[in-house]
């Protein structure tokens, strides 16, 4: 593990410098901006980035309200990174409690929570977030909660396998022929075992609630007006594609590096965590 | 062997059953869909004669009841909007998505697997790692922003609209939104595949077939690449959902005008039916596509067929 840790390649490195910046950006990039994210300027609209004269304080351009584009990106970083690392967070405990939990339980409770695995892997998580969103008044809670529900099942199913697995090792047996308390057996023994599976999942999870966060506000359907996302910005954007592409490839290409920064790090974290999902390369 | 088709069966359906009643219970108990229909200022009686009309007077499991011998006889509710089945608005949609989906389909498999295989066969290689890097970049590459750079560079360089329902007609409008849609498929696949065929070249039988003297394009072709290909099928079955949800972003960059758009405005307008009815026809493909997966399970791999 320490030879990995040693070794870290460029790409990994570049990797976590550009999420450092990203998320130092999301706290204090409204410093760098005199504007404030819902100011509106009806003489500065669609100013391009480093405009001349007296658009020239607002250095990434405005958009079609006249609003900085430098400090509603970094509003939008923001709220884009809550909603991943909150989302993320929900289903991996969600999911991953379920899967123990059915390991521990078997009998009715494993049935409901397979059945409920099963319905989850046949609707793509962008439908069910449709389909509830078609119905109840969109709020960031809701919202959130829902991105939350990404990948749950996927946390669930791998929990479940290892529990079962670990319920039949030797050291759980050991432990349980000693009298320990099922809480004791699972919460200090079987869980710091199978934490890893979680983790490994997590990183792979985090770049996915990135794009679905960022797909559903592009729809419009996802961080609404007046909060800002970058998928938000990037729809407000969409219709002025060439006469001001600032507006949307300055969102596109931050959530793109985004995306991609994680999962390299969760590729290169995975290879270090669980030498025996490392693959032959 | 049969015993295992039936309990496939089995949960299949039951995925099905326990999918259409949630449905069932969120869509009750989202609200009033009586208060809901009616205008805005309507007075009791007029909400109740909805609610009559509906069957909302009745017991829950009446409705319940009701609810699924719609659906197995067809009536899956009218769009509140334009009076029409809901059936039919995803019908006369759904050759589009079909098209657009199966295309992307094509060519994420018809370039990601040989990419994964050139990959695995020079291992190490400059290619290996160009093929590596490309499947990166595909999974992180947002697809509306991917579209959106497919329809400005249409713009910029060939001076033509790559998007709409004009393109939806020929054969060459429907390649840009496909290979869109197909990009995050196309990276996966080239990644499993030479994963996959890089294990099944290391293992014994490989080194078997080559001390037998087998030439090694007949060795990669009959010997490694069945194997390889298992769980390939699997990946391509898995990969239906994702194309099913690429699907409603990049109809809605490009202005395509399938079942994906159809779905976006139906959530916008609140088109509880229209909405309703696309989710239950996604979870019935997934689920057919699931089992069609297991199945060919048994067709290509002897090993399940044994057990």
């Amino acid at each position: 593990m320490s030879a990995a840790s040693s070794e870290m390649p460029w790409a990994v490195k570049i990797s976590l410098c550009f999420i450092a910046f990203f998320v130092i950006f999301a706290l204090f990039g409204p410093l760098l901006s005199p504007f404030e994210f819902r100011e509106t300027s009806l003489f500065h609209r669609l100013k391009p980035p480093l405009s001349e004269g007296e658009a020239n304080r607002y250095l990434l351009g405005t958009d079609a309200k006249g609003r900085d584009l430098l400090v509603r990106l970094a509003i939008g970083a923001r709220i884009t990174l809550i909603v991943a690392v909150v989302g993320t967070l929900i289903g991996a405990v969600l999911g991953s409690l379920l899967g123990v939990l059915a390991a521990a339980r078997r009998g009715s409770a494993e049935a409901v929570i397979v059945a409920a695995i099963d319905v989850q892997a046949s609707l793509p998580i962008i439908i069910v977030a449709l389909f509830v969103l078609a119905m109840f008044d969109n709020s960031f809670t809701l919202f959130l909660l829902l991105i939350g529900l990404t990948g749950w099942e996927v946390y669930a199913r791998l929990m479940r396998g290892a529990t079962l697995s670990a319920k039949e090792q030797g050291y759980v047996i050991a432990i349980r022929a000693l009298g320990a308390s099922p809480w004791r057996i699972y919460l200090r023994h079987i869980l710091p075992n199978i934490v890893n599976i979680a983790l490994v999942q997590f990183t792979v999870n985090l770049p996915l609630t990135v794009l679905l966060e960022t797909a559903l506000s592009f729809l419009g359907l996802g961080v609404q007006p007046p909060l800002t996302s970058l998928g938000q910005i990037m729809s407000e954007g969409r219709d002025r594609l060439l006469t001001a592409w600032w507006l949307t490839l300055f969102p596109g290409t931050t959530i793109f590096l985004l995306a991609l920064s994680i999962s390299l790090v969760g590729d290169w974290l995975r290879d270090v965590l669980d030498p025996t999902l490392r693959t032959e390369s | 062997m049969t015993s295992f088709i039936l309990f496939k069966l089995f949960r299949a359906l039951v995925t099905l059953v326990v999918a259409a009643s949630l449905v069932f219970m969120f869509i009750r108990f989202s609200g009033d869909p009586a208060a809901a229909l009616a205008p805005p200022d309507a007075p009791q009686e007029v909400i109740d004669q909805y609610a009559k009309a509906m069957g909302l007077d009745k017991p829950l499991w009446q409705q319940y009841a009701a609810y699924f011998g719609g659906l197995l006889t067809g009536d899956f509710g009218y769009s509140i909007h334009t009076g029409r089945a809901a059936s039919d608005l995803f019908l006369e949609r759904l050759p589009y998505t079909l098209k657009l989906g199966g295309a992307a389909l094509l060519i994420a498999i018809a370039t990601g697997i040989p990419l994964g295989a050139i990959a695995a066969l020079n291992r190490k290689s400059l290619i290996d790692r160009g093929v590596m890097a490309f499947s990166v970049f595909a999974f992180a590459m947002p697809n509306f922003l991917f579209g959106l750079l497919v329809i400005l560079i249409g713009a910029l360089v060939f001076k033509t609209y790559l998007g709409g329902a004009a393109g939806a007609g020929n054969l060459l409008g429907v390649l840009p939104p496909a290979f869109t849609l197909g990009l995050a498929a196309m990276g996966s696949f080239a990644r499993f595949a030479r994963s996959s065929l890089l294990e099944t070249i290391n293992m014994p039988f490989m080194r078997a077939a080559e001390a037998r003297g087998i030439p090694f394009m007949r060795r990669l072709i009959r010997h490694a690449a069945p194997n390889a290909a298992i769980p390939l099928v699997t990946l391509i079955g898995l990969s239906l959902g994702a194309l099913i949800a690429g699907s409603v972003v990049t109809e809605q960059v490009f202005a395509w005008p399938g079942v994906g758009q159809l779905l976006v405005r139906s959530v916008a307008t609140r088109d509880i039916a229209t909405v309703q009815f696309i989710v239950l026809a996604v979870a019935f493909t997934m689920v057919l596509a699931n089992l069609i997966v297991d199945l060919l399970y048994l067709v290509i791999d002897p090993r399940i067929r044994a057990k």
